[in-house]
């Protein structure tokens, strides 16, 4: 099919329609957070980092960034944990209920958010004494575990099984195979499953009101109680800026480990 | 080390006392999601058959299945659901028609060069808090001072302002990337002979697009439309931020879940059901190994 000059002109101005459509938002949020004045209002009234430096020197920000960043780094590293090890299970075992078990592993996102936020609330309080930073951690993991998960299996499904294999007759144990063979194979995967499961977690908004303990404040907690305070609105104008600016280096990292691994990162 | 004297089923990591370390490697990650996830989903839904005693407001845990009669009797539920499945539908919708264009430019006439380039500024706003992303359209929308209503005042005519439409573009705005990557992957693949052999037959531009590449791309669109449809339907916090008094199926659930949870847990069943039977008419078109 040969594309025609003028299909090729009208295609490109509606991808910089498009372009714009996805742009122009994320565009107001960075602007606004430089306005001068103290509401939610375009056009702006001014140039000013005033309220990036207030933000800085909220306490109830810097507090939530860091319950948000605590417990992605747990959820992560649970999620990094199990992930691997149903991956591997699933890779390289044949099983009764295989089939089963995969759809299993993928429920916890294919389900609304809040199903399973009030699923996991109802458990919680109902029969287990209440809500903590445990039981938080608890529903961050779920729905963690498929995104490392997918991340390993689709490298372990490539690697194939010659080299631990190869490793195996040469006398190795399981354990040393994994640590010599098989784990530095599937790293740059397991690293791109864990920063997308921090960024899950950091992001998770549903789940997170269901299953935080009473005064337990991550950044999105945060901004959706001050969303609507008219007195809060130029600081969470900063923080949404910040975190769109945050939002390319997920990007930047998976470039760099697909250019480190030419079988790609896979970071979606 | 003995060498092996049968080759086991599948190599690797399994390749001794395969029952052992399919157990080893199986049990946390079972333990985890069957107990603590599948236990506390049968529990809602166990839940979902239960009462509320209506003088204390504590939960009665004798079998009924007043709360489903009572969501699909009550015009006002059966209104959001309607509501909530017309605007799933809309996202949807919305979604292709600006990702076939888009994903079509993206795979083929865009450079090689640009593709990567195009791919990853798709992939950034998926980056971008979600809630950001809702609360940029609050500035967006705003009926006073946001940026449609300020570009449009001009004109005389004031912007969708919060409401249903606002939630449509939003959604539609959150759940596009997912729309678009896997149309992208799916022009990607088209191969050229095809589109050849379909001009040499005498087919026109339109022809080629609707009886070649709609049928060929067809399952990638299915895929997205799984995305764009389920987390459109189950979504709350979007219609809380621009949809005005709008609601939909996930603020009824959220609304009820405190008073009364046996209601709640029978209403969130209604979205995973929908989503059940559209994944099983899909089912048939291949869409589901292009997720």
């Amino acid at each position: 099919m040969t594309t025609s000059r003028g299909t090729k002109i009208a295609l490109t101005l509606f991808a910089i329609l498009a372009f714009s459509f996805v742009y122009i938002p994320l565009a107001v949020v960075l602007i606004n957070s430089f306005n001068a004045g103290e509401t939610l209002s375009w056009p702006p009234e001014g140039f000013s980092t005033q309220w990036w430096q207030k933000a800085v020197d909220n306490e109830g920000v810097r507090n939530a960034v860091v319950t948000s960043v605590i417990l992605g780094l747990i959820a992560t590293a649970v999620a990094l944990v199990l992930g691997t090890l149903a991956s591997l299970a699933l890779s390289r075992f044949t099983f009764f209920g295989q089939d089963t078990v995969s759809l299993l592993i993928i429920l916890p996102i294919a389900l609304p958010g809040i199903v399973t936020g009030i699923a996991l609330n109802n458990v919680f309080t109902s029969y287990l004494g209440g809500l903590t930073f445990t039981t938080l951690i608890v529903g961050h993991g779920t729905f963690c575990i498929v995104v490392v998960y997918n991340n390993a299996l689709a490298r372990l499904r490539r690697m194939g099984v010659n080299l631990e294999d190869a490793s195996s007759d040469l006398g190795a144990g399981p354990f040393t195979t994994f640590r010599l063979v098989t784990f530095p194979l599937m790293r740059s995967a397991l690293i791109a499953g864990g920063v997308l499961a921090f960024g899950l977690s950091f992001d998770e908004i549903i789940v997170t009101t269901f299953t935080a303990g009473p005064g337990i404040t991550t950044l999105p907690i945060w901004i959706y109680q001050n969303l609507f305070r008219p007195n809060q609105a130029p600081i969470v104008n900063v923080v949404a800026a910040a975190l769109v600016i945050i939002s390319v280096l997920p990007i930047y990292i998976a470039q760099k480990l697909s250019s480190d691994d030419d079988r790609g990162a896979g970071v979606m | 080390m003995a060498t092996a004297a049968v080759a086991p089923p599948k190599g690797g990591f399994g390749y001794r006392h395969p029952r052992a370390r399919l157990a080893a490697l199986l049990g946390g990650p079972m333990i985890w999601l069957v107990v603590v996830y599948l236990g506390s989903l049968a529990a809602l839904l166990l839940t979902a058959f239960w009462t509320v005693d209506g003088f204390t407001g504590a939960v009665v845990r004798t079998f009924t299945l007043e709360n489903f009669v009572d969501a699909f009797t009550t015009p006002a539920y059966l209104q959001v659901m309607a509501r909530t499945i017309g605007i799933a539908v809309c996202v949807t919708i919305l979604c292709l028609i600006l990702a076939v264009p888009l994903g079509f430019f993206m795979s083929r006439v865009a450079s090689k060069r640009m593709q990567p380039i195009l791919v990853a500024m798709i992939l950034t706003p998926l980056w971008a808090s979600y809630l950001v992303k809702v609360y940029a359209w609050r500035a967006m929308l705003s009926p006073e001072s946001g940026v449609i209503a300020w570009f449009l005042s001009p004109l005389g005519i004031g912007g969708p302002g919060f409401g249903i439409l606002g939630i449509v573009i939003t959604l539609t705005y959150l759940w596009l990337p997912y729309m678009i990557l896997p149309v992208y992957a799916g022009f990607s693949r088209l191969p050229n002979s095809m589109l050849d052999a379909s001009a040499d037959l005498g087919a026109k531009n339109w022809r080629t697009f609707r009886s070649v590449i709609i049928p060929m791309i067809f399952p990638a669109i299915v895929a997205g439309s799984i995305f764009t449809f389920s987390l459109s339907l189950g979504d709350y916090i979007t219609a809380q931020i621009v949809g005005g008094t709008t609601t939909m199926l996930g603020n009824i659930v959220q609304q009820n879940y405190v008073t009364n949870l046996p209601f709640a847990a029978a209403f969130a069943t209604i979205p995973v059901i929908i989503v059940l039977i559209y994944l099983a008419a899909v089912r048939r078109s291949g869409a589901l190994e292009n997720l």
